[in-house]
């Protein structure tokens, strides 16, 4: 506070100033956040590692050892086919994150572009481009993606593309509220006399600055995106049969709680609420480490 | 009637314990004031906070005792202290705009003080609200009853926390820093109406403020605190004419008053000869009929009424006006971050607003008029370093890359004093004093001719601001730079300036070289202005 002129504080680069040290300070401030990583790589390790190393082909049947129960030989039982329950949920992993990972990308890019826009520049743009983002907003949302998939098609990009579309709105209102509050800003007026033209000063000061609210925007999406795949599925859209996702094994699992193989739907539901869980977890540590400020 | 006893505060923090406060006394007497001095950091509000009990989460009286009329504040319950909070000590905030919910109108907000302290019925609340509006003076009471917060001006809602405070007639009244981003007349009249209502009443008062002009016009006391001490104590005359503690001596030297020159607001052992710089007779930047004209709800609201005025090569030329009077508007139109709407601004010869302002960062000019910004947090991008910051004119306009560009930001982080060390940290990790360092060595990366300067030491404290004025005195002799100073405080504007413009509702109402300007002021406007503004006393050794 006092008069710098004099004072030459340590010229050593504290541990929390490169992003590496700020990422390990932010897991270590938090265990939950340590947590929430660890699940992370452990679903990361799953979907690149799954198919690998799981102990059945995940498509085999064997018509000998249909239904049975959890055991040495099949950890989360047998299906109706003699299926490896344990093996297909662990295969499922690199379907159903590459479903929700694209999804959520895909809307956080479009969402980002139509929301910096319609901030920065408002007036007419702004208005129309809210109308439209309302007109998706005005569906249940997954019906909307119901009728996406059911007019383009049964194939993993049309989940994908329908997943994206109805998360599009939530990104794009957050960027274009934080857009807009910050176009005035003296740092964004001090930019422009830098000498950066309006779409830089918007890309390159401005929108940077919405990413920490953004972070928890999509790690909860990511959540959502993987049980709005799963729900697809479940009613019949998208993924099909055999190919193994959560939503299709908890869909025909179900089939069979009723006669007292649970085993069959418990897992993949149970695989598929910790993969939200896991997301859902993420947001804070994820907004805390985009965050400059966090590097006290 | 209050008494404070060794009180310190602590602060639990992530970077551990922080003492905000670290064993203060200090006695307020009946119907007396007392200032307190300090500047941002020094625990002058914390103090306040502690004794009202409305510390922040995590922060906790440590030791001490704090007594009011008898009854021990520290000890007494929750319960006691909402009784005393409002009837007995209230409160004025800083922002009075804040303290003030916005979405009530301010009569009701007025009458829910006066129910909760049982000092009114649901019957006679709404006059009993209108005589408290009328007590601050507010003309035609009964109609500014029903306004909102947003539909008066700052002064005005000053004005309604006063009447709030003051609804319940409590005996102390605590104001901390309640003039600050008021206009300066604003200031004087909200000044004086809370001098003369506490001493109508007889109560006592507690002025928390880091201007000691301020504080030696309105208090009968001082103390001055410093990173949570007090470190003097006395009366303002005396404290201003025969500073005992070093710090006290600092803050007087720092406050920009009548006969001091830039440099006596330095410590007398950091003071050189002040630089001379040259005025050239050619003219740099000559405006002609600017006009900005804003579409507003109830028609157009003209900004600035076509003015004219020209700044000489190397010279500095003073904007002074209030809020609301156009001077804003004209600097950010001059340095082509608004279009006028009609008018010329030649630069160089060359008229610059002939060039719309969306296209002009690519205009050969672009680098010869930047800026100062009025608030140095404001004006760095939270994400970028300190050197980032610095970077972005000379690479973006100069093309500036890799090891020569590092090296015109190290030297230009020397020229504004600023340690290297410094230069890879995030605006957040910087002192206000900093950052307006980083502001100015960006400004000047491309060393322009003409530096807009828009109230650059609003946000700072009284000994930075000295440091940051010296600063732009010593530049502006090195680089021969013009400067357009925007400033609502006369005081800053005499020491740095050659000829000054008072604007008032969009139109120069008055001109001419700082020193007769201000010694014999032609418009009736402009006297008020330098009448508004604190006296404090003049040191004697100065």
């Amino acid at each position: 506070m006092a008069d710098m002129t004099a004072s030459t504080p340590d010229t050593t680069r504290r541990k929390g100033d490169t992003t590496l040290g700020h990422i390990v300070y932010v897991l270590r401030d938090n265990p939950v956040t340590m947590l929430a990583f660890a699940m992370l790589a452990f679903f990361l390790g799953c979907a690149f590692f799954g198919p690998a190393l799981v102990p059945y082909d995940p498509l085999a049947t064997n018509a000998a050892r249909a239904l049975e129960a959890p055991s040495w030989d099949h950890w989360f039982g047998t299906d109706n086919l003699g299926r490896d329950v344990f093996s297909r949920v662990i295969v499922a992993t690199r379907l159903d994150l590459t479903i929700s990972v694209a999804a959520v990308a895909l809307s956080f890019v479009i969402g980002s572009i139509l929301g910096s826009i319609a901030g920065y520049w408002g007036g007419w743009l702004d208005a129309a481009l809210n109308r439209c983002l309302d007109t998706i907003m005005a569906f249940p949302l997954f019906v909307l993606a119901m009728g996406v998939v059911a007019a383009l098609g049964n194939t993993v990009e049309n989940i994908i593309y329908a997943t994206a579309i109805i998360n599009i709105p939530f990104y794009a209102r957050l960027v274009r509220a934080e857009v807009n509050i910050r176009r005035h800003s003296g740092f964004a007026q001090a930019a422009k006399l830098a000498g950066n033209s309006d779409l830089r000063v918007l890309a390159v000061h401005i929108f940077p600055n919405s990413l920490p609210p953004m972070m928890v925007q999509v790690s909860l999406n990511l959540g959502w995106a993987i049980l709005n795949a799963a729900g697809l599925s479940f009613i019949g859209l998208g993924v099909a049969p055999p190919t193994p996702e959560w939503g299709i094994m908890v869909a025909e699992g179900a089939n069979f709680i009723v006669s007292g193989e649970w085993w069959l739907a418990v897992f993949p539901g149970l695989w598929l609420m910790l993969a939200v869980f896991t997301f859902n977890l993420l947001g804070d540590g994820l907004r805390d480490i985009v965050d400059p400020r966090k590097r006290t | 009637m209050l008494s404070i006893k060794d009180l310190s505060v602590a602060f639990k923090t992530r970077k551990g314990e922080v003492n905000a406060v670290r064993g203060i006394s200090l006695d307020v007497a009946k119907g007396k004031t007392l200032g307190i001095v300090g500047e941002s950091g020094s625990g002058k509000s914390v103090t306040s906070y502690a004794l009202m009990r409305i510390l922040d989460a995590g922060g906790e009286i440590r030791t001490g005792e704090v007594v009011y009329g008898g009854i021990d504040l520290r000890a007494a319950s929750e319960r006691d202290m909402r009784d005393i909070r409002g009837r007995e000590i209230s409160m004025i905030f800083q922002n009075p705009r804040a303290a003030l919910n916005p979405i009530r109108r301010v009569g009701h907000q007025v009458e829910d003080v006066l129910i909760q302290h049982a000092q009114a019925t649901r019957q006679d609340a709404n006059a009993k609200a209108i005589a408290a509006l009328e007590a601050v003076k507010i003309n035609d009471a009964a109609a500014r009853y029903d306004a909102y917060p947003f539909e008066l001006s700052g002064g005005m809602c000053q004005r309604i926390v006063i009447a709030i405070a003051l609804a319940c007639k409590p005996q102390l009244l605590i104001a901390d820093e309640p003039t600050t981003g008021l206009d300066i007349t604003t200031q004087k009249a909200v000044m004086d109406l809370v001098g003369d209502l506490t001493r109508e009443r007889g109560m006592g008062m507690i002025l928390i403020t880091h201007d000691l002009g301020l504080a030696s016009q309105y208090c009968d006391r001082i103390v001055v605190m410093k990173d949570g001490l007090i470190v003097e104590e006395g009366d303002p005359h005396k404290l201003f004419t025969d500073p005992q503690h070093a710090y006290t001596r600092k803050l007087v030297d720092a406050t920009p008053r009548v006969g001091a020159s830039i440099r006596n607001l330095l410590p007398p052992e950091t003071r050189t000869a002040e630089p001379a710089h040259k005025v050239h007779d050619r003219p740099l930047l000559e405006v002609r009929d600017l006009v900005k004209t804003y579409p507003g709800k109830s028609g157009p609201v003209q900004a600035v009424k076509s003015i004219s005025f020209q700044i000489k090569s190397g010279q500095s030329l003073g904007l002074v006006g209030e809020s609301g009077s156009g001077k804003s508007t004209t600097s950010e139109m001059v340095v082509r971050l608004q279009d006028p709407t009609s008018g010329n601004i030649l630069f160089d010869g060359q008229d610059i607003a002939a060039t719309a302002s969306a296209r002009f960062m690519r205009h050969p000019m672009r680098g010869e008029i930047q800026m100062v910004f009025q608030d140095a947090t404001d004006s760095l991008n939270p994400r970028g370093t300190a050197a980032s910051a610095i970077a972005e004119p000379l690479a973006r306009i100069a093309k500036m890359r890799g090891s020569k560009l590092n090296a015109r930001v190290a030297e230009l982080a020397e020229l504004v004093g600023l340690p290297q060390p410094l230069l890879s940290r995030f605006p957040h990790q910087l002192s206000g004093g900093q950052k307006a360092r980083v502001g100015i060595a960006r400004a000047i990366a491309l060393e322009p001719k003409l530096l807009i300067l828009d109230e650059p030491t609003a946000a700072l404290d009284v000994s930075i601001q000295a440091i940051v004025l010296n600063l732009l005195v010593d530049l502006r002799a090195q680089m021969g730079m013009s400067y357009l100073f925007v400033s609502h405080d006369l005081n800053v504007v005499r020491l740095l300036c050659d000829e000054v413009l008072v604007m008032k509702q969009g139109e120069i109402v008055d001109r001419g070289p700082t020193a007769s300007v201000m010694d014999n002021p032609s418009h009736t406007y402009t006297r008020s202005l330098i009448e508004a503004a604190p006296q404090p006393p003049n040191p004697v050794a100065a």
